[in-house]
This record gives structure tokens, C-alpha cells and sequence, in this order.
């Protein structure tokens, strides 16, 4: 009996493509799984089939020991069986219930007090006191949001599943929620499935990336991993940042803030909600080589490094350093050629505090 | 006042309606969330009596309900009555009749509404049956509404079908409308005024009714 959500299987569509679902996911305790992938890669797809509201053709899932789903042998589990919370895109609150009642709407078969009790709780745990005899379209997009994690989350589900959680959100309030929603989930000691396409969602996120494309799970990994260490070009493009590390905030003064990556230090602007771990994200474009640093420059970053490969991409060459950590930089051919760039040489990485993006970890 | 026809034609219209509420909910579920391919012709069959003569709809059910043929002789042996010219005899007929003025309310009601509300309700734990109950039918009721009033409303005004099928007996099958056509022939105009007037007031009355409760929640 192994504690895994262990998913292979093919899920096709009439004149649509085959999604490929492929996953391996820890059955217990709390942990986040982000499937990563550009708009119809058919992470959506792959989340329906494993709530048992799509049937793919052929495969298996199998969850701590159960088979939800085995095509040889024709068994396919009722989402109603399988005990999963599903957190839909638009969060489909009904709309003739309220606030309460659409909380409490999957206790039925409780005793009264026990229910009344666990609605309480959910309505105290995610700050919607007061609101529950409103309808939902009488509370905001946030609220809404807290009402179907809350309707979701009352019932204990053995596994969530998270439709894009933060879309039908405005940016600011989805950026105040990234690490907020991470936070509650840890609460709960369930595994968490999560889909997005956005790249500062995954990364707030995941423990484990998933990313997808074309129906395919091209690569499965850490964030670090994935986005710092793509698999192959495809990949790379979809991730679209080329270095992504691990860091802590050592100290915030006048809105900068000193951030320690492995034994590196570096200067970014500070993140607007306080956070001790931070992702640090660095595009490969924004880094700037340099044969000897600089004696007076505005930029604030100078990292002396080695290069350790060299990748040419059309007219431009993507160049892995090692400072102190992996940093990945592109730069044109024919600055490649001027500098005279060569693998095992010394050089000198430039990057402005502005180019360093933190996501908050927790 | 011929209270004995809008006597009958209320029983006529409130059984026409329970009916189709039954068989019509299932049906228009079934049409709204099939993804059959042939699903069209269904809908068609169901369309049709919008188009069709009532004299035509009427021959044809008249045809299929004598003596003669397997519904009627089966209906005969049962019952040991004629299906034409009888209560249930136009009752057939109006079901027939006002087939789509039920279902395609309650498709179109079914087929807007959105899925993952039903879906959520499955997650929740609730089987299909129940997820029905809670979610479906409440988010669709003014659709159901708009179903129910239309067919009893179209009921209540319907001659050529009955005429075809029921004839013209007093308490059996003489429903308000053919007691109207009547009262004109025989140049009782009084009467028919009366009886005409009284339609027009109770189609406003219910179609006010169905505007005004259609925006509210369902009470549940």
C-alpha cells in the first residue's frame, strides 16, 4: 500500500488533442503540486479526470492503495466516491444558497449541532463572520473565493484539486492572496493539486512543478529545478525566467532589501508583504557581463563568477555562470564574440536591484 | 357564464401540466446534457406541434386512438371506454400538443445554467438524483416556471386538437374555447364575449404573475 496519488493515463478529444496525464503525487500530509502550463495544454483536462468528472481511455489512477481508476478493468470511481475538494475556476457558488447554507451544503448527513459547529469554524478560519445569511453575489470576488475554499475544506477531503484559484481575481487582491491561500491550505493536512498558468502563482505555490505542454507532462521537479534547470528549450520558453533560487531575507532598509542566495548576497526591492523565504527570480536578459567589475556604476549588484556553459539560440547565447549560485544569462553573439566569452573564464555579472523579482514563499 | 366548460378546461389544463412537468423535466434534462450526436432529431419530433396545423395534430391522434388501431382497441379492452371523443382522449391530445411549450422552457433553462454548479455538487458528495434537487432545479426555476405556465396557459386557450379528438360534449370535451366558437355560430354573442373576455384577463394575470415571480429566488 503505497500513501501516492499514482496517475498514467490518456484522455483524447473528438477532433481535440491526447492529454497525457502522468503524475506522482504524495497521498498524505500537506504538500502543493502545481501543474504548470500555457493556456489549453490540458491541465484542466488532467485535473477533471483525476476528480472523476472526466473519464479518460486508457490508464490507471490509483490513490493510497485505491484504484479510482483503471480502464482495462472498467472501473471509474463517482467524484461523489472519491472524496476530493474541487476548487472550480469561478468558484460556482450556488447562487440560491447562502453564504451558510452554501458552506454547510455538503454536510447532510450530520447531526445538526456538529454541522452548525463546522460551519462556525470555517467562517472564523477564513474571516466571513457576519456574512453568512448574504448571497453570494452580495460578497466580493475574495470573499467568494473563502466561501467555496471553506465550502471545500469543511467536508476534510482525502485530496484538493485547484482550478486556476486565483484567476477570477483583480491583481492586487492576487497578489495579496499568493502566499495568504498557501498559508491556509497548511492548515488543513491534505494534499493540494493546483493549476495555473501564471508563473509567480506556480512559483508562491508548488513544492513540486509540473509542467506541461501540449497535452504532455514535459518535466517534473522542484521549483528550482524546473524553472532554473529546464529540460530542454520548449520548456525553458514556457518558463520564461531562467534562474530561480531559493533565498532569506537577511534585512529591509529603505524599501531595499539584502537578500542571502546559498552565500551570495544581493540587493533587491523588498517585497510588499513581509516574508523570511523568498523565491529569487532573474531573467536571463537582465544580466549584464562584464569582464572586471566596475569601479562607480548605478548598478547594485556585481557578482564575480566563472561561465560553465555556453548555449547559442538564434542571435542570442544563453550562458550558464556559477556565482556563488546558477545564474543564467542571455547576451547577443556578437557580444559574445566581442568579450570574447569562453567557457572556465572568470567574468563579472551585473544586475540591477530592479531586475530581481521576489516571490514570497510563506 | 358556462361554468361547466371552465370547469373542465381547468382539470384539462391542470392535468396537461402535472403531466408534462413529470415526463417534460427528465426529457429536457436528458436533451440539455446529452452530448448524443443524433440528439437533433429528438429535439425536432419535440418542435414539431409548434409548426403543425392543430387539425393535423388532431387527425393524426384520433387516427392512432379509434377502436381500430393497437392504442385504442389496447385502451378499450382495459378500460372497456372509447379513447376519442373522452376526458382522456383530449388529454392525450393536449399533452401532445403542448409538448414543446414544456420541454424547450425547461432545455433551455437546463442547457444555460452552468455545469459546474452540478458538478460542485457531486464533489460535495451529493449523487446525481440529489445534486438535481439542491442545485439544478432551484438555479433553473424561472425556466420551469416559464414551462409550467406556458403549457397551462396554452391549454386553457386550445381548440383545434380538442375539436379533432373530443369533439364537442358538454362536461366531457366542450372546454372553454370550443364554447366560444359555439356561442359565435349561434350568434350568442353575449356569452361569447363573457367567456373571451374572461381568457384575455386570466392570460394577463398569469403572464404578470410568471414576469414578477421569475426574478425572485426560489423560496427553499
Amino acid at each position: 500500500m503505497s500513501d501516492e496519488l499514482v496517475a498514467q493515463f490518456e484522455k483524447a478529444y473528438r477532433r481535440g488533442p491526447v492529454i497525457h496525464g502522468d503524475l506522482r503525487v504524495s497521498g498524505t500530509g500537506f504538500s502543493v503540486t502545481v501543474l504548470f502550463g500555457p493556456s489549453g495544454c490540458g491541465k484542466t483536462t488532467l485535473l477533471r479526470c483525476l476528480a472523476g468528472l472526466e473519464r479518460p481511455e486508457t490508464g490507471t489512477i490509483r490513490f493510497n492503495g485505491l484504484t479510482w481508476f483503471d480502464a482495462a478493468s472498467r472501473v471509474s470511481w463517482s467524484p461523489q466516491r472519491r472524496d476530493v475538494g474541487f476548487l472550480f475556476q469561478e468558484y460556482a457558488l450556488f447562487p440560491h444558497l447562502t453564504v451558510g447554507e452554501n458552506i454547510a451544503f455538503g454536510l447532510r448527513n450530520w447531526r445538526v449541532e456538529e454541522r452548525r459547529r463546522a460551519v462556525a469554524d470555517m467562517l472564523d478560519r477564513f474571516q466571513l463572520g457576519g456574512l453568512e445569511s448574504r448571497y453570494p453575489d452580495q460578497v466580493s470576488g475574495g470573499q467568494q473565493q473563502r466561501v467555496a475554499l471553506a465550502r471545500m475544506l469543511v467536508r476534510r477531503p482525502r485530496l484538493l484539486l485547484l482550478d486556476e484559484p486565483l484567476s477570477a481575481l483583480d491583481a492586487a487582491l492576487r497578489d495579496e492572496l499568493r502566499s495568504q491561500l498557501r498559508h491556509w491550505l497548511s492548515e488543513f493536512a491534505i494534499p493540494v493539486i493546483v493549476v495555473t498558468h501564471d508563473r509567480t502563482e506556480a512559483i508562491a505555490l508548488a513544492d513540486q512543478v509540473v509542467l506541461m505542454q501540449t497535452g504532455r507532462v514535459r518535466q517534473t521537479g522542484s521549483v528550482e529545478e524546473v524553472f532554473s534547470r529546464p529540460v530542454d528549450s520548449d520548456v525553458a520558453r514556457i518558463v520564461g525566467v531562467e534562474t530561480v533560487e531559493l533565498g532569506e531575507v537577511a534585512g529591509v532598509s529603505n524599501g531595499l532589501a539584502t537578500i542571502r542566495v546559498k552565500d551570495v548576497s544581493l540587493i533587491a526591492i523588498a517585497p510588499t508583504y513581509p516574508a523570511h523565504r523568498v523565491h529569487v527570480c532573474i531573467k536571463g536578459e537582465d544580466v549584464v557581463l562584464q569582464r572586471k567589475t566596475p569601479e562607480r556604476t548605478s548598478v547594485r549588484n556585481h557578482l564575480p563568477g566563472v561561465i560553465r556553459w555556453m548555449t547559442p539560440e538564434g542571435p542570442l547565447v544563453r550562458i550558464g555562470l556559477d556565482c556563488g549560485f546558477a545564474l543564467t544569462a542571455l547576451v547577443t553573439r556578437p557580444a559574445c564574440e566581442e568579450l570574447q566569452l569562453q567557457v572556465g573564464e572568470p567574468i563579472v555579472a551585473l544586475l540591477k536591484a530592479p531586475s530581481i523579482h521576489l516571490i514570497p514563499k510563506d | 357564464m358556462d361554468w361547466t366548460a371552465i370547469w373542465l378546461t381547468l382539470r384539462l389544463a391542470t392535468a396537461t401540466t402535472a403531466i408534462l412537468l413529470v415526463a417534460g423535466l427528465p426529457l429536457a434534462y436528458w436533451l440539455a446534457m446529452s452530448s448524443w450526436r443524433g440528439r437533433f432529431i429528438i429535439e425536432a419530433v419535440v418542435a414539431l406541434p409548434l409548426v403543425l396545423p392543430p387539425t393535423v395534430m388532431g387527425f393524426y391522434v384520433l387516427m392512432a386512438t379509434g377502436p381500430n388501431s393497437p392504442l385504442g382497441s389496447l385502451y378499450e379492452q382495459t378500460t372497456g371506454t372509447l379513447l376519442p371523443f373522452s376526458f382522456p382522449g383530449i388529454l392525450l391530445g393536449s399533452i401532445l400538443y403542448n409538448l414543446p411549450f414544456a420541454v424547450r422552457p425547461f432545455t433551455a433553462a437546463f442547457a444555460g445554467m452552468n455545469r459546474r454548479l452540478i458538478e460542485a455538487a457531486w464533489c460535495l458528495g451529493e449523487s446525481r438524483w440529489r445534486a438535481f434537487w439542491r442545485v439544478t432545479l432551484p438555479v433553473c426555476w424561472p425556466g420551469v416556471l416559464t414551462g409550467i405556465v406556458l403549457t397551462f396557459a396554452h391549454t386553457v386557450g386550445e381548440f383545434g386538437v380538442v375539436l379533432m379528438v373530443g369533439g364537442n360534449i358538454p362536461g366531457v370535451t366542450r372546454t372553454l374555447s370550443i364554447a366560444i366558437y359555439d356561442d359565435v355560430q349561434a350568434l350568442d354573442y353575449a356569452s361569447a364575449s363573457h367567456a373571451a373576455g374572461l381568457l384575455v384577463a386570466f392570460s394577463l394575470t398569469v403572464l404578470c404573475i410568471t414576469h414578477a415571480l421569475g426574478r425572485r429566488r426560489l423560496p427553499v
